[in-house]
C-alpha cells in the first residue's frame, strides 16, 4: 500500500493545487504532502514486505496491470525523490513565481511521476509515469525558465521525446514477444530473446535512457535546460530526475538484454568514459555557475553509466549509492547557485568573488559541497566513486586509469568555482552581498549532515540495496 | 577491545574535538579561549601519543578495529588503526612538533581578528586529525583518507588569506598536483585489491609474496606516483615552493615537518612491496638523488626566505627517497625525525624573522640582524648547522646513515649525494649570513620596529633547537659505538631487514670525512662570500636560469596547462556547440522547414480538401482491392 | 424486383452527393449533398437487409438475418439529424459573421 500512497499523495495535492487561488496556500499544500511522502519513505525503509507492493487491474485486455512494488533500489531512490522535494520547497521559498498554484501543482505531478517511475513494475505503467514525470517539466521550463527558455524547452522536448518513442516502440516489441502478451516486468525478464532481437531492441531503449542520463553523445540538452529552467526545477531535474535514466538501465535494460549488454559494453563504456572527460574538460573554461554544475553532473554521470555496465558487483554497489549521494551533493550545490542568483542576479564568475568575506556561513558550506563534488574522502561521493572505479578497474585497467584522470580534472574546475565565487578580492555587486538565508541554511546544513555521515558510514546503504544488485546480476 | 592500545582512538579525537570547537564557536570564541582549545587538543593527543609510544616500545602492538568502513561483496575495509613501531614514531613527531607549531601561531597569528584567528586553529586541528588518520591507518584506504585530508588543509591553509588571488592559485596548484599523485595511489589501492582482494597492511605483507614481481613493482610505482605529489618529488615538486603562500606556521608544520614526509611514510610502510621490485627500488632513488640535486640548485639564486627553505624541503626529501630506495628504510625514518626538527626550526625561525621585519620575506632587504634579535638568530644558526651536517648535531647522523647506505648501493649515488649535501651547506648559510650579517637593508621604519619575538615564539624554537642538536643520538651508526642505534632496534619488527653493511669501517670514517670536509668548506666560503657583500642584484647567465627555477613553471604552463585550456575551448565552442549540438538544431530545423513547405498544402479551400480526400478513397480503394475484387463487383451487378 | 435496381440508384445518388460537394460552393447545398450521399447508403442498407431477410425467413419463419440492418439505418438518421441541427447552426452564425455561405470564403485559419 505504501507505494500507492506515495504516489497518490503528491498527485492529489497536485490536482488539488490547481484550484486553490492563493500562491502561499498551495506552497503550503505541497510542502505538506511532500513531508508526508518524505515521513512514508521513510518508513518504508523497516516496512514489512507486504506492505511495499500492491496489484490491481488497470487495463487487462493489454495485459497491463497496476502493478507497483518497492526493493532496496526502489526505497532507496523514492526515499532521495521524498528527500528532494521538501529540500527544494524549503530552500527556495523565498523565491516568487507568477501563479504559484500551477507551478506548485505541476512540481508535485512531477515528483507523483517520479515515484511512479520508481516504482512500478509493469512497462506500461513505467511508461506513463516516465511521462508524467516529464511532462510537467515542460511547463514548468517554458513557462517560468529564463530568457531563453522557449528555445531550450523545445530543444529539451526533442530530445526527450525522441527518446520516449524509440522506448515505446520496444517495449510494444517486448510486449508482442511475451507468450501471454503482458507488460509485466517478470514477463519482460523471463523472455529469451535471440541476439538479434536483442540488439536493436537493446539499442532503442539505451537512446532513451541514455538521453535521460544523460550520456555522452546525448547530453546537450542539459546545460541549456539547467541553466534556463527555474533553478527549483534545475534541482528535481539534476537531483533526482537524471537517476530515472540510471534506474532505468539497471531495472528494465540490463536485466533484459543479457546478451546485448554482453555485445555492446565495451562501446558504452567506452562512450561512457569519454564523455566524463569530455564535460569535465568543458567545465574548466565554464564561466557560468549553473553550466559548470551541468556539466559536473554529466561527468559523474557518465561514470555512473560505464560502472552498470562493467556487471562488477562493487561497481554496482558504487553506482546505488552513488545514486542517492549525487542527489544530495548536486542539491546542495543548486541551493548555493540559487541563493547567489537571487542575491546578486548573476551567475557569471567573471562577476562574482569575494564572496566569503561577505558570506562566510555560505562560503563553507559551498566548500563542503564543492568537496564532495570531488568525492573527497569521508565525504559520500567518496565511497560510491570507489566502488565505480574498483568495478571500472576489474573491467578493463587502461579504461579505469583514462577515466581517472576525471578525478583530477574534477579537482580543477571545481576548485576554479569554489575561488572565482569565494575568494579574491570583492568587486562592487558582491559587497552588496549579505549571509545565506536561514531557509537555505538549514537545508544545506541537513545536506552536509548527510553527505559526512554516509561518507563516514556507507554501510546501511550498502545494505539496502544489496538485494537490488544482486537481482540484477544473478540474471543471466 | 581487551587491549589498552584500543584507545588509540583519542589520540585525533581530540583534534577533531578542537577542530568541531573552532570551527564552529568561531564568532564566540575569544582569541584566548580559541589558542587553549587548539594548542590543548594537541597537547592532548601528544600525551596520549607519548602514552602510546611507552606502551608499543615495552612490545605492545595492535591492531584496533572500529566499524566497518566499506564492505562491499568483493572485499571488506573496516576503519581500522594500527599502532606499531612506525606509527607511534610518527604520532610522536606530528603531535610533539604539532603543538610546539600551534603554540608559536598563538602569538604569530595575533593580528588576525579573532573570527579569522578560529578559522586558523581550527583548520591546523583538522591538518593533525588527517595527518593523525594518514599514519594510524590499518590500511590503505584509511590512508588515502588521511592523505587527502591532508592535501585539503593544506589548501585551505595555503590560501588562508583568501583575499589575495596569487595564494589562491597556489593553493589550487597544490591540490591539483597532488590530485596527480592521489590518482596513482587510487590505481595502487584497486591493484592490490584486484590481486590481493585486501588492502590490509597484515594481509597484504603476509600475502606480497605470491605477487609476481611484475606485480609487486605496478602497485610499488603507483604508490611511488601518489608518494611524488604529497612528497614534491620531480615531476610533481612545483606546488611546494609556491605552497609557501601560506602563513608561516603552515609552512613548517605542513609543508616542512609532517604533510611532505607523509610520502616517506607511505614507503617505509609499504617497505615489503618495494623488497619486491628491484625496479622499484631504483625508481625512487634516482627520482629521489635527482630532485634532491635540482631543487638544491634552486635553492642556491632564492632571494625569498622561505624560498630558499621550501627548495631545501624538497632537496632533503629527495634524499629521503634516495635513502627508500636503496633500501635504508631506517635511515630515512630516521631523516624524517631529525628534518622535522631543524627544518620545523628553520621556518618557525624564519617566521620570527618575518614578523620582526613586518611580513618583509626578502633577504636582501634584512641584514645585521645577528644583534636584534639574539635568540632567533642563535637557534636559526644551530638549525642551519644541523641541516648543514655537522657533527655531532643531527642532520649528520642521519644524513650520513643514507649516504652510507647510497655508497653501499653506488658510490656514484654517494658521490652526488655528497655534492647536493655541499649545496645545502652553501645555500643555508647563504641565507644566514646574508640575513643575520652585514648592515641593515631594511626601511628606517621597519629598523625603529625590528624587536624580538615573544616567548610563545621563543620557546618553541629553543625546544626545537635542542633537539636538533640532540636528535641525532638515538641513531648512531655502528662505526661509533655498537648497537647503540636505538631507533634501528625500535623500527626493527616494522621494516624488513636492510643489506648488512659489509663496508670496512676505515671507509666509513673516509667517507663521513669527506663528506663533512666538503660541506665545512662551502660553509666556510658562504659566510665569508655573504656576510659582508650579500648579492644584491639581478642574476645573470645560469645564476638567472636558477632564479626561475629553470623555467619549469614556465614549461608546464606550455606543455600542460595551456593545451588542456585550449582543448577545453574547442571543445566547448566548436565540438559541443556546432558539432553536437548543431547536429540536435539541425534536425530541428529540418523539421521547421519541412513544416513550412507542408503548410502551404493547408490552402484553406474546403472544396481542395474534399478533393483531396475523396480521390484519396479511390487511390486507397483501387490499392488495397488491387485483385480485381472491385471489377468483380461491378460486373456482378451488371449481370 | 432484382437488387441490382437499388444498387444502381443508390451509387447514382451517391455520385451525385459526391460531385455536389466537390463542385459546388454554397455550405448549404454541401450540405443537402451531404445528406444526399447517407440517404443513399441508407437504400442500400435498407434493400439489403430486406433481401437477406427474405431469403432466412423462406429457411426458417423465426429468423432474425437482416434485422441489423434495418437497426443502423435508424442510427444514421438520428446521428443525420443531430449533424444537421449542429451543422445548420454553425452556417446561421457563419452567416451572421461573415454574411455569406461561401466556403471558400472561410480560409482565415491557413494564416
Amino acid at each position: 500500500m505504501i507505494p500507492v500512497l506515495l504516489i497518490a499523495i503528491p498527485l492529489a495535492a497536485g490536482l488539488l493545487s490547481f484550484f486553490l487561488r492563493a500562491g502561499n496556500s498551495s506552497r503550503t499544500l505541497v510542502t505538506l504532502s511532500a513531508l508526508a511522502s518524505l515521513a512514508l519513505a521513510l518508513w518504508a525503509l523497516s516496512a514489512p514486505q507486504a506492505q511495499l507492493q500492491h496489484h490491481a487491474a488497470w487495463l487487462p485486455s493489454l495485459g497491463s496491470s497496476f502493478d507497483v512494488q518497492m526493493d532496496g533500489m526502489a526505497k532507496m531512490l523514492v526515499l532521495l525523490t521524498a528527500i528532494a522535494f521538501p529540500v527544494v520547497y524549503v530552500s527556495t521559498a523565498k523565491n516568487n513565481y507568477a501563479s504559484p498554484n500551477q507551478f506548485f501543482a505541476l512540481m508535485s505531478l512531477t515528483q507523483a511521476g517520479l515515484v511512479g517511475v520508481f516504482v512500478a513494475a509493469d512497462g506500461l505503467l513505467f511508461y506513463f509515469f516516465w511521462e508524467l514525470a516529464l511532462i510537467p517539466v515542460y511547463f514548468l521550463c517554458s513557462q517560468w525558465g529564463g530568457e531563453r527558455r522557449i528555445a531550450v524547452t523545445f530543444k529539451f522536448f526533442i530530445y526527450t521525446f525522441v527518446g520516449s518513442l524509440l522506448m515505446l516502440v520496444a517495449l510494444l516489441y517486448l510486449y508482442f514477444q511475451t507468450p501471454d502478451h503482458s507488460f509485466a516486468i517478470q514477463s519482460f525478464y523471463k523472455l529469451k530473446l535471440s541476439a538479434a532481437q536483442q540488439g536493436w531492441t537493446f539499442w532503442l531503449i539505451f537512446i532513451a535512457f541514455a538521453i535521460k542520463m544523460p550520456v555522452f553523445p546525448f547530453h546537450t540538452w542539459q546545460p541549456d535546460t539547467y541553466e534556463q529552467s527555474p533553478t527549483a526545477v534545475t534541482m528535481i531535474l539534476s537531483g533526482v530526475m537524471v537517476k530515472m535514466g540510471i534506474y532505468a538501465v539497471i531495472r528494465w535494460l540490463v536485466p533484459i538484454f543479457p546478451a546485448a549488454v554482453a555485445q555492446y559494453d565495451q562501446i558504452i563504456i567506452i562512450a561512457a568514459v569519454i564523455g566524463m572527460l569530455y564535460a569535465s574538460l568543458i567545465a574548466i573554461r565554464q564561466d557560468d555557475i549553473k553550466r559548470l554544475i551541468a556539466y559536473s553532473s554529466i561527468a559523474h554521470i557518465g561514470l555512473m553509466c560505464a560502472a552498470i555496465f562493467t556487471k562488477n558487483q562493487a561497481g554496482m554497489e558504487g553506482v546505488m549509492i552513488q545514486m542517492f549521494n549525487h542527489g544530495v551533493n548536486v542539491l546542495g550545490l543548486w541551493i548555493v547557485a540559487d541563493v547567489i542568483e537571487q542575491q546578486l542576479g548573476t551567475r557569471k564568475f567573471s562577476e562574482l568573488g569575494g564572496l566569503a568575506k561577505k558570506a562566510p556561513v555560505m562560503a563553507i558550506l559551498l566548500v563542503v559541497m564543492a568537496l564532495a563534488n570531488v568525492s573527497l574522502p569521508l565525504t559520500n561521493a567518496f565511497i560510491g566513486e570507489f566502488l565505480m572505479f574498483n568495478g571500472l578497474f576489474r573491467y578493463n585497467v587502461t579504461i579505469a586509469a583514462v577515466a581517472g584522470i576525471s578525478i583530477i580534472l574534477a579537482a580543477v574546475y571545481t576548485l576554479n568555482m569554489v575561488q572565482k565565487v569565494l575568494y579574491g578580492a570583492s568587486n562592487e555587486r558582491t559587497d552588496a552581498a549579505t549571509d545565506i538565508s536561514a531557509n537555505a541554511q538549514w537545508m544545506l546544513v541537513v545536506l552536509v549532515i548527510m553527505i559526512i555521515a554516509f561518507g563516514v558510514y556507507p554501510q546501511p546503504m550498502i545494505e539496502l540495496t544489496k538485494d537490488s544488485v544482486q537481482a540484477v546480476l544473478a540474471i543471466k | 577491545m581487551n587491549n589498552v592500545l584500543h584507545f588509540a582512538w583519542l589520540v585525533p579525537f581530540f583534534p577533531l574535538l578542537g577542530f568541531l570547537v573552532n570551527g564552529l564557536g568561531r564568532n564566540k570564541l575569544s582569541k584566548s579561549a580559541v589558542g587553549v582549545v587548539g594548542c590543548g587538543a594537541v597537547l592532548l593527543s601528544f600525551l596520549v601519543s607519548v602514552w602510546i609510544f611507552l606502551q608499543v616500545k615495552g612490545g605492545n602492538t595492535y591492531v584496533a578495529e572500529y566499524f566497518p568502513f566499506i564492505n562491499s561483496a568483493d572485499f571488506k575495509i573496516p576503519f581500522a588503526f594500527q599502532i606499531d613501531q612506525l606509527s607511534s614514531l610518527f604520532l610522536l613527531i606530528i603531535t610533539g612538533i604539532g603543538f610546539l607549531i600551534h603554540l608559536y601561531s598563538t602569538a604569530y597569528m595575533h593580528e588576525e581578528n579573532s573570527a579569522h584567528f578560529a578559522r586558523f586553529f581550527a583548520y591546523l586541528n583538522l591538518f593533525v586529525f588527517s595527518m593523525l588518520l594518514l599514519v594510524m591507518g590499518a590500511n590503505y584506504v584509511v590512508m588515502f583518507i588521511g592523505w587527502e585530508g591532508v592535501g585539503l588543509c593544506s589548501y585551505l591553509l595555503i590560501g588562508y588569506w583568501f583575499g589575495n588571488d596569487a595564494y589562491n592559485y597556489a593553493a589550487k596548484k597544490a591540490f591539483v598536483m597532488n590530485r596527480i599523485g592521489d590518482l596513482g595511489f587510487l590505481l595502487a589501492i584497486f591493484w592490490m585489491l584486484a590481486k590481493l582482494g585486501t588492502v590490509s597492511y597484515g594481509a597484504v605483507f603476509s600475502q606480497a609474496a605470491e605477487l609476481t614481481t611484475a606485480d609487486a613493482t605496478i602497485i610499488a610505482i603507483l604508490l611511488f606516483v601518489g608518494a611524488m605529489g604529497k612528497s614534491a618529488q620531480i615531476p610533481l615538486y612545483t606546488w611546494l615552493p609556491d605552497a609557501m603562500a601560506g602563513p608561516t606556521p603552515v609552512s613548517a608544520l605542513i609543508h616542512a615537518a609532517t604533510m611532505v614526509t607523509a610520502g616517506i611514510y607511505m614507503i617505509a610502510r609499504s617497505n615489503v612491496l618495494y623488497s619486491l621490485s628491484e625496479v622499484a627500488q631504483h625508481l625512487v632513488a634516482i627520482v629521489g638523488l635527482a630532485t634532491a640535486l635540482f631543487a638544491a640548485t634552486i635553492a642556491i639564486k632564492q632571494n625569498d626566505i622561505k624560498k630558499v627553505l621550501a627548495y631545501s624541503t624538497v632537496s632533503q626529501l629527495g634524499y629521503m627517497f634516495l635513502g627508500l630506495g636503496v633500501g635504508a628504510y631506517t635511515g630515512a625514518v630516521f631523516h624524517v625525525m631529525t628534518h622535522a626538527f631543524f627544518k620545523a626550526l628553520l621556518f618557525l625561525g624564519a617566521g620570527s624573522v618575518i614578523h620582526a621585519m613586518h611580513h618583509e620575506q626578502d633577504i636582501r632587504k634584512m641584514g645585521g640582524l645577528k644583534k636584534k634579535l639574539p635568540i632567533t638568530h642563535l637557534t636559526f644558526l644551530l638549525g642551519c648547522i644541523a641541516i648543514a651536517g655537522m657533527p655531532p648535531f643531527s642532520g649528520f647522523f642521519s644524513k650520513d646513515e643514507i649516504l652510507a647506505a647510497a655508497y653501499a648501493h653506488n658510490p656514484i649515488y654517494w658521490g652526488l649525494g655528497v655534492a647536493g649535501a655541499a649545496m645545502t651547506a652553501f645555500y643555508m648559510f647563504r641565507l644566514y649570513a646574508t640575513t643575520f650579517f652585514g648592515e641593515f637593508r631594511g626601511t628606517h621604519e621597519q629598523e625603529h620596529h625590528v624587536h624580538e619575538s615573544p616567548s610563545a615564539m621563543t620557546i618553541p624554537l629553543m625546544v626545537l633547537a635542542l633537539l636538533s642538536v640532540v636528535g641525532g643520538f638515538i641513531g648512531i651508526p655502528e662505526v661509533f659505538a655498537k648497537d647503540a642505534h636505538a631507533l634501528h632496534h625500535f623500527l626493527s619488527p616494522v621494516l624488513v631487514t636492510e643489506q648488512a653493511h659489509t663496508m670496512e669501517h676505515s671507509t666509513e670514517y673516509m667517507l663521513m670525512g669527506i663528506s663533512v670536509a666538503i660541506a665545512a668548506i662551502a660553509i666556510l666560503y658562504a659566510i665569508n662570500k655573504f656576510s659582508k657583500k650579500p648579492e644584491l642584484g639581478e642574476p645573470a647567465g645560469l645564476g638567472n636560469v636558477l632564479a626561475n627555477k629553470w623555467y619549469v613553471d614556465e614549461l608546464y604552463d606550455a606543455v600542460v596547462v595551456k593545451p588542456l585550456h585550449g582543448l577545453s575551448v574547442v571543445l566547448k565552442n566548436v565540438v559541443e556547440r556546432s558539432g553536437i549540438d548543431g547536429l540536435v538544431n539541425g534536425t530541428g530545423k529540418l523539421v521547421h522547414y519541412g513544416s513550412r513547405q507542408l503548410r502551404l498544402l493547408q490552402s484553406g479551400q474546403v472544396g481542395a480538401y474534399l478533393l483531396a480526400m475523396i480521390l484519396s478513397i479511390v487511390v486507397f480503394m483501387l490499392v488495397w482491392f488491387n485483385d480485381g475484387t472491385i471489377m468483380n463487383l461491378l460486373n456482378k451487378i451488371v449481370k | 424486383m432484382p437488387i441490382n435496381y437499388y444498387i444502381f440508384l443508390a451509387m447514382a445518388l451517391f455520385s451525385i452527393g459526391v460531385i455536389g460537394v466537390l463542385t459546388r460552393r454554397n455550405a448549404i447545398i454541401i450540405f443537402m449533398c451531404i445528406e444526399l450521399m447517407l440517404n443513399a447508403v441508407n437504400l442500400l442498407l435498407v434493400a439489403f437487409s430486406k433481401m437477406h431477410h427474405g431469403a432466412a425467413v423462406a429457411a426458417d419463419a423465426a429468423s432474425q438475418v437482416g434485422v441489423d440492418g434495418q437497426l443502423f439505418v435508424f442510427f444514421i438518421m438520428v446521428v443525420a439529424a443531430a449533424e444537421v441541427s449542429v451543422g445548420l447552426a454553425i452556417i446561421v452564425m457563419m452567416y451572421r459573421n461573415v454574411h455569406s455561405v461561401d466556403i471558400n470564403f472561410l480560409n482565415r485559419l491557413k494564416n
